[in-house]
């Protein structure tokens, strides 16, 4: 039997799960339909009264929110509590250059934070750990994610953030880390840094917690070997609450969904239809204790598959697979959510043709993102250094809108692979989804 | 005056140079100068040819970026010190030079020619003419 944080509820029987989540789900109903003007507006339309939800049942009763819906609600309009009730907002990216604000009281908080204590726990976690957090810490959610669970469990927490090898690497050894959370690019590349330093026998990390990233096995046992440590799978949203929607545990097949939280549905991407167990489709999240920013089955575009399998680790809670593909054009690059219409925005707005190509590779485990233009008689001068002067800018436009940084290669026109009169707009080398 | 430069985007791979020849020669444009200003993707290629006109006629047609720009083409003593009395002119009287490059086999003439782009193309060829800099026309070179 394996480590719980809360195993009164990580171990519950089914039907104890499901008297939760019916409890839950009808109070949130009520709470969204009374706060939330865009939900009434649309049960309304649809003939349904929160009396009409009385248990997970009638969960595909209600209608389902989408990302153009956070974007449209921007920034107030899903706020389905009092501002002064909120403490804390966390954002990612959107498309078109808006962002998704996500709002959170204390409670979503907490709750939050026990969801990735549950994490750290199902990996060997305990108050004798050394948590050392190398992802971004700020609006991105994982940082303070894992930074609260740690807390909950009450392990010395090393909020490192991420960058600076050479300080994750001293902490590392001086401060004895047992815990590693960051993207499983970034640990890929620590682990390479560590090694080529010779300080593998210098470090005492026992597990990795990975996600906000797609990764493959293969690159699960690269870390594996290069640390010495187990590499988990962790998962999680904005929109939802970040990391920690659902997390590995020790039988590594899959994540447990935090369903006394989080309900999750696979749907027919096309038809809205929910699946059954084992069937692959895009998974959909309702949020049922979350007081500021719940949403009613959200659409993640992630392509999963869920099973209620028994697990040899004692849990009880559905398991998902790693996210299998998009249902959408969304990259994730370094950890970083891009939409290929946020690049076109940004060079339109700086006077360039809408003819480019992204290019994503993933080079010694790292991500680089490229960015095709096709050169513009408007763009061009016989001067070499107004050409590159340009070329800057466009790439500090672009670090402006995805917050991360993007190579700007400037090609000859009608030079960008065009198949069957509709322009190839992204090549993603890197082969991250395996089935 | 001043001479007809034009300028042309070509990106760094192989066979890109030639593909500009070729089009330029099927033209039957003759080439009095090449030169070539590069950074790690791009160049910018910039030839003075005998008739502009064809010359960009072609390279529009093919889908080339390019622009034509009006240079300076001056012939110098080919001896020590006739670059430095033309770049101290331009640095007493404030001119910016943006790029030169010299044009080695000037037909008409034994001496050395340079091309030289700057801001206030006329302003500058007054400056050199004054001081006794000759100054040469597109069928010059």
């Amino acid at each position: 039997m394996g480590n719980y944080f809360q195993p009164e509820i990580e171990c519950a029987s089914r039907e104890e799960i499901r008297a939760i989540q019916n409890e839950r789900l009808v109070k949130q109903v009520k709470h969204v339909y009374d706060n939330v003007p865009m939900y009434r507006e649309r049960m309304d339309e649809m003939g349904i009264k929160p009396e009409d939800i009385k248990s997970v049942d009638d969960l595909h009763k209600l209608p389902f929110t989408t990302k153009d819906d956070l974007r449209d609600q921007y920034p107030y309009g899903l706020l389905a509590k009092p501002l002064e009730e909120c403490v804390r907002i966390q954002s990612t990216s959107g498309t078109t250059g808006r962002r998704v604000v996500a709002f959170y009281t204390q409670h979503d908080i907490d709750l939050w934070d026990e969801c990735c204590a549950r994490a750290i726990v199902a990996v060997g976690g305990t108050k004798e750990d050394v948590v050392h957090v190398s992802y971004g810490y700020g609006l991105f959610t994982g940082g303070s994610g894992l930074n609260g669970g740690s807390h909950k469990v009450g392990s010395l927490t090393l909020p490192m953030s991420s960058g600076n090898t050479d300080r994750q690497i001293q902490f590392m050894t001086d401060l004895g880390s047992t815990i590693l959370c960051c993207t499983p690019s970034y640990a890929a590349y620590l682990a390479e840094s560590i090694n080529e330093r010779g300080l593998r026998d210098q470090i005492h990390l026992k597990a990795g917690i990975f996600g906000a990233e797609a990764w493959t096995e293969e690159m699960r046992h690269d870390i594996e070997d290069k640390l010495g440590i187990k590499a988990y799978d962790i998962y999680g949203l904005t929109e939802i609450s970040g990391p920690g929607v659902s997390f590995e545990c020790e039988a590594q097949t899959g994540m447990h969904v935090n369903e006394d939280h989080f309900i999750p549905e696979v749907i027919n991407p096309v038809t809205g239809e929910v699946l059954p167990d084992g069937e692959k489709g895009e998974l959909v999240f309702t949020s049922i204790s979350k007081e500021a920013f719940p949403l009613l089955r959200y659409r993640t575009r992630d392509i999963c598959i869920l099973s209620h399998e028994k697990c040899p680790c004692g849990r009880t809670h559905v398991k998902m697979t790693k996210p299998l593909g998009r249902s959408d054009d969304m990259l994730i690059v370094k950890g970083v959510n891009v939409f290929p219409s946020q690049i076109e925005t940004v060079l339109l707005n700086k006077g360039y043709a809408a003819n480019y190509q992204i290019i994503v590779t993933r080079v010694n485990n790292s991500d680089n993102l490229e960015v095709q233009v096709e050169m513009t008689p408007e763009m061009f001068s016989d001067n070499v250094s107004d050409i590159t002067a340009k070329e800057k800018e466009l790439v500090a436009a672009l670090k402006a809108m995805l917050g991360i940084y993007a190579d700007v290669k400037l090609v000859a026109p009608k030079t960008i692979t065009r198949s069957e009169g509709k322009a190839v707009r992204v090549i993603d080398k890197r082969n991250l989804y395996q089935n | 005056m001043g001479v007809k430069q034009i300028s042309i985007f070509v990106e760094n791979k192989v066979g890109n140079l030639a593909a500009v020849a070729k089009i330029i020669s099927e033209a039957g444009v003759s080439l009095a100068s090449i030169s070539l200003a590069d950074t790690k993707d791009f160049g910018v290629l910039r030839l003075i040819v005998d008739d502009a006109y064809n010359a960009a006629n072609a390279l529009r047609d093919n889908d080339y970026i390019f622009a034509i720009t009006p240079v300076i083409a001056v012939e110098t003593d080919d001896a020590p010190g006739s670059l430095y009395k033309i770049l101290t002119l331009f640095e007493e009287n404030n001119i910016n030079l943006e790029y030169l490059y010299d044009v080695s086999s000037g037909k008409k003439s034994n001496n050395a020619v340079l091309v030289f782009k700057v801001d206030n193309i006329d302003k500058v060829e007054e400056l050199l003419k004054s001081n006794g800099v000759k100054l040469l026309n597109q069928e010059d070179i």
